[in-house]
This record gives C-alpha cells, sequence and structure tokens, in this order.
C-alpha cells in the first residue's frame, strides 16, 4: 500500500501559531455565546457543523479554486458576492491582508508580490489562502483542508476563553469534526475543478450574517468577529 | 415518471403614454398568470401569479421568465403560497426566476412564501439582472414545514447582477435532509421562517438579534431576518417601511443620488 505523507509546508500554514491574525477572530461564535446560542461542548459542536457545511465549504472551494490557478479577481469578486455583512467583508479582507504579509516572508514568490500589488486593500482571506498554497507548494486539496479546518479551529479555540471550556473538550470537538472537514476540503475540491466560478458553493449561514453587524457595534469584544 | 416542465413568461413595457403594457403573458403548465389592476398605481401593471394545479412536486422543472424593459412598472404577487410538496419519485423540484429589468424600470416581486411540506426537496434559483439605473423590491420568504410537520428541504439561490457586475450570490440549504448544523446555532438556531428582502429604495434599519441590512453593489439593500413563523417574519420585514402602501412609484431620478439625505424610514410596522 502507498505511503502518502502531508507536506510540512501543510502544517506551517494551518498552524494556529502563524502569524496571520487568525487568532483576533472568533468566527461569528462570540455573538453566539452572548445571545444563550452556543454554552457547551455540544452546542459548539453544532454551532461548527454548521458553520462548517455552509460558510465553510464556500471558502474551501473558493481556496482551491485560487490554489488551481484560477483567477484571484474573478475569485475575490465571487467572494464578495458571497459575503453580504460588511463586517465580515472587511475582516476577510484584513486576514487576507495579514496572511499575505506573513507569506510573502514565508514563501517568497512573484505570485504573492502580483496579489499584493493587484490588491492593496486587500483580497478575501480564502483566496489569499489558495495562492499562498500554491506559493508554498501545495495544492487544491491542502488549501481547501487548511479553509475547511480553520472554519471549525477558530470558534472551538475562541469557546475555550469564552467559555472556560476544558481544552481537552475543546479538542475532542475538533477531533469528531476532523472526517466532516475532510468530506468539505473533497466537496470544495470538486466543485474548483468544475473550473467555473459560477458553480462554486454559494452557501451562506443566514444567523452568522444577520449576527456578525450587531456584534461588530459592541463597545466592548474580545474578538474581532 | 419525471415531473412537469413549464416556462412560463412575462414581459413589461411602458406604452409611450406613462403607463405600462403587459406584452407578454404566457402561463404553462401549473404556471398561471393573472393580469390584475395594481392596487395603489394606475400606470403600472400587475400580474398575479395562481396556482393551476399542485406544483412544485419533487421532480418538476419550472421556470419564469420576467422582464421588464426600460422605463416599464411591474408589480407581481401571487394569490397563495407556494407549497413545495414530495413528487412520486424521490427527486428534488427546481424552480428558477429570471428576472431582468431595464434601465428606470421598477419590479416589485412580493409573491406569498414558499412552504416546505414534509418530504418535499426544492431547489429555487433566482437571478436577478438590473440596469445601473433600474427600481427593485425583491421579497422571498421561506417557511420550513406547514403547521406542526416535520419540515421539507428547500435550497435557496439568489443571484443579482447590476450592469452585469455580480453584487450578491448566496444560497441556503435548511431543512429535513440539508446539510448538518442547518438548524443549529450558527445557521436557523431553530427558527422555521426565513426572509430576504432586496432593495434599491433607501432604507437603514438597526441590526437586531434576528435581522440586519447590508448594503450590496451599487444603491441595492439585502435585507435579512429570522423569524419563528411566517407571520413573524412578514411583520419583520414590513417592518422595515419598505412595504409601505405606495408600492410601484414611477422612479425619480431623486432617488437614488438623494440616498443620504432622505429621512430614514419609519421604525414602525408598516400598514394602511
Amino acid at each position: 500500500m502507498a505511503v502518502s505523507f502531508v507536506s510540512p509546508a501543510l502544517l506551517v500554514l494551518a498552524d494556529g501559531r502563524f502569524p496571520a491574525g487568525g487568532h483576533a477572530h472568533s468566527g461569528g461564535v462570540e455573538a453566539a455565546v452572548r445571545e444563550g446560542r452556543v454554552g457547551d461542548a455540544a452546542s459548539l459542536e453544532a454551532f461548527c457543523a454548521g458553520r462548517l457545511h455552509t460558510v465553510g465549504l464556500t471558502s474551501a472551494a473558493l481556496a482551491a479554486s485560487a490554489a488551481s490557478g484560477g483567477d484571484p479577481l474573478a475569485l475575490d469578486e465571487a467572494a464578495e458576492a458571497r459575503t453580504p455583512s460588511p463586517a465580515l467583508r472587511a475582516a476577510s479582507r484584513r486576514l487576507g491582508r495579514q496572511l499575505l504579509r506573513a507569506a510573502r516572508a514565508a514563501w517568497p514568490d512573484p505570485a504573492l508580490e502580483q496579489l499584493a500589488r493587484t490588491f492593496p486593500r486587500g483580497a478575501h482571506q480564502p483566496v489569499v489562502l489558495g495562492v499562498v498554497a500554491a506559493a508554498a507548494g501545495l495544492g487544491a486539496a491542502d488549501a481547501a483542508t487548511a479553509v475547511a479546518y480553520e472554519t471549525v479551529s477558530g470558534p472551538v479555540t475562541a469557546c475555550v476563553r469564552l467559555l472556560g471550556l476544558d481544552p481537552f473538550q475543546a479538542t475532542a470537538v475538533l477531533a469528531r469534526l476532523a472526517e466532516p472537514v475532510g468530506e468539505i476540503a473533497r466537496a470544495a475540491v470538486a466543485a474548483a475543478a468544475l473550473d467555473d466560478v459560477d458553480l462554486l458553493p454559494t452557501l451562506g449561514a443566514p444567523l452568522l450574517d444577520v449576527a456578525a453587524e450587531s456584534h461588530a457595534a459592541w463597545p466592548v469584544r474580545l474578538f474581532a468577529t | 415518471m419525471s415531473g412537469v416542465s413549464a416556462t412560463a413568461r412575462i414581459r413589461a413595457e411602458p406604452d409611450g403614454r406613462g403607463r405600462t403594457v403587459l406584452r407578454e403573458l404566457a402561463g404553462d403548465g401549473p404556471l398561471a398568470l393573472r393580469r390584475s389592476r395594481h392596487p395603489d398605481d394606475d400606470g403600472a401593471a400587475h400580474v398575479v401569479l395562481v396556482g393551476a394545479m399542485a406544483a412544485p412536486l419533487g421532480g418538476d422543472r419550472l421556470r419564469i421568465d420576467v422582464h421588464v424593459a426600460p422605463g416599464a412598472r411591474l408589480l407581481v404577487t401571487s394569490a397563495a403560497a407556494t407549497v413545495s410538496l414530495p413528487g412520486r419519485q424521490p427527486a428534488p423540484a427546481h424552480y428558477e426566476l429570471h428576472l431582468t429589468v431595464g434601465a428606470a424600470a421598477e419590479l416589485h416581486w412580493r409573491p406569498e412564501p414558499v412552504i416546505a411540506a414534509a418530504g418535499s426537496d426544492l431547489r429555487l434559483w433566482t437571478r436577478l439582472h438590473l440596469a445601473p439605473t433600474a427600481h427593485v423590491l425583491l421579497r422571498e420568504e421561506q417557511i420550513l414545514g406547514r403547521h406542526a410537520e416535520p419540515p421539507g428541504r428547500l435550497a435557496s439561490r439568489l443571484t443579482v447582477r447590476q450592469n452585469a457586475r455580480l453584487v450578491l450570490d448566496q444560497s441556503t440549504d435548511i431543512g429535513t435532509g440539508a446539510p448538518p448544523g442547518w438548524d443549529g446555532p450558527a445557521v436557523l438556531a431553530g427558527h422555521l421562517a426565513l426572509g430576504q428582502l432586496l432593495t434599491t429604495r433607501p432604507c437603514a434599519p438597526d441590526a437586531t438579534s434576528r435581522t440586519a441590512a447590508f448594503p450590496v453593489g451599487d444603491g441595492l439593500t439585502l435585507l435579512t431576518a429570522l423569524a419563528p413563523d411566517g407571520r413573524a417574519l412578514r411583520a419583520a420585514l414590513d417592518g422595515w417601511g419598505s412595504l409601505s402602501p405606495a408600492g410601484v412609484r414611477p422612479p425619480s431620478p431623486a432617488d437614488r443620488p438623494a440616498r443620504a439625505a432622505l429621512p430614514a424610514p419609519p421604525g414602525r410596522a408598516a400598514g394602511p
């Protein structure tokens, strides 16, 4: 049986310590905790499942497309159209900008310089991640997996602070979501392989959009989103 | 056995004397169309969608093409809610709306809700093409299940292009059989009614925990609301004052440039 290795570059890119600013975002779970929608490991897992199967799939497919050479301008327009919330649009561009800055140091590549010139105010994060993955020698499957994983790892990590969730329980939630993360990554790669921006998934989560707007107006909050 | 395939067509044009005429009004199969008198505006055309038979059923492929020519004004409503029902074969029904609104034209698309009955599976796709000076008010309401029944599945996508530029492309997939988490705390959190209103009217309502307004493209606002049931959803959408009794008005060039200067919409529930 063939042994398949994960590229160590993927571990670097998906590492929570990669300095791309992701730690400042809760993926909408801070608002969900405040509104009583999430309060324990079980409701956190349900939150993550919903996020993964909606915006997780949409973002992972954008990343997979960008990693396989899709036009970043068209993909950025597609990402914008799939993100109606101004708060989430701004956060995604800010995260894209921060990721690109870190990646230009980590994996110098003309494609990254070109992306920075094309989007001085930042491209949407999944699009940047796809281009970065390619620069790091990774493929569409790696990019989709990284994005799908961070769709759930962000809220889970945030809940350790927001709920005082036992880190062992938090990690158990992530482990239970590992298989769905892989399924979403596979679906994202399959959608990207159709090579048509209009056929990329468009799924959104209404409550994530709605709550992001009121969350952005809170005077004091732990997380940016 | 396969379901019904039907395409209905509506084409509204200005008559050159300030009124709108229906150049084409063609129902098909379960999609029956009736000409009606506009409730508030003599110059605008009004079409009522009337269900001529039970539809959509699983396996059906329904489509409505609406073309509002430059300068025309059209209101489309429906006589009753659209109830999505299971077919004889376990296949999804597809329902597509192609709505094109020309320069200085206006389309108000406000049918009754779509209700996903137990066991049903409907894929709804609304494609809206707007000319730069087009006016629109599009209301979409989705209700999961009739009273006290488990909901069917309802996937709905809204794609909006302004002058060919893609400005909104988002979908939801909810109900029994939808991907995991659809009723969970990130997506619906137990709400059974989901609605959207897309409008070129100036409005900037305050966000609440169940409603929010998003600026989209050039001068469009998308309002999203979640509610426990259809009645509360309608109240939430109408509460923005966007469905004032004025209905379709003649588009005024002052509407759009003056957006920021116009008074805020009333914060109360609209009603006659």
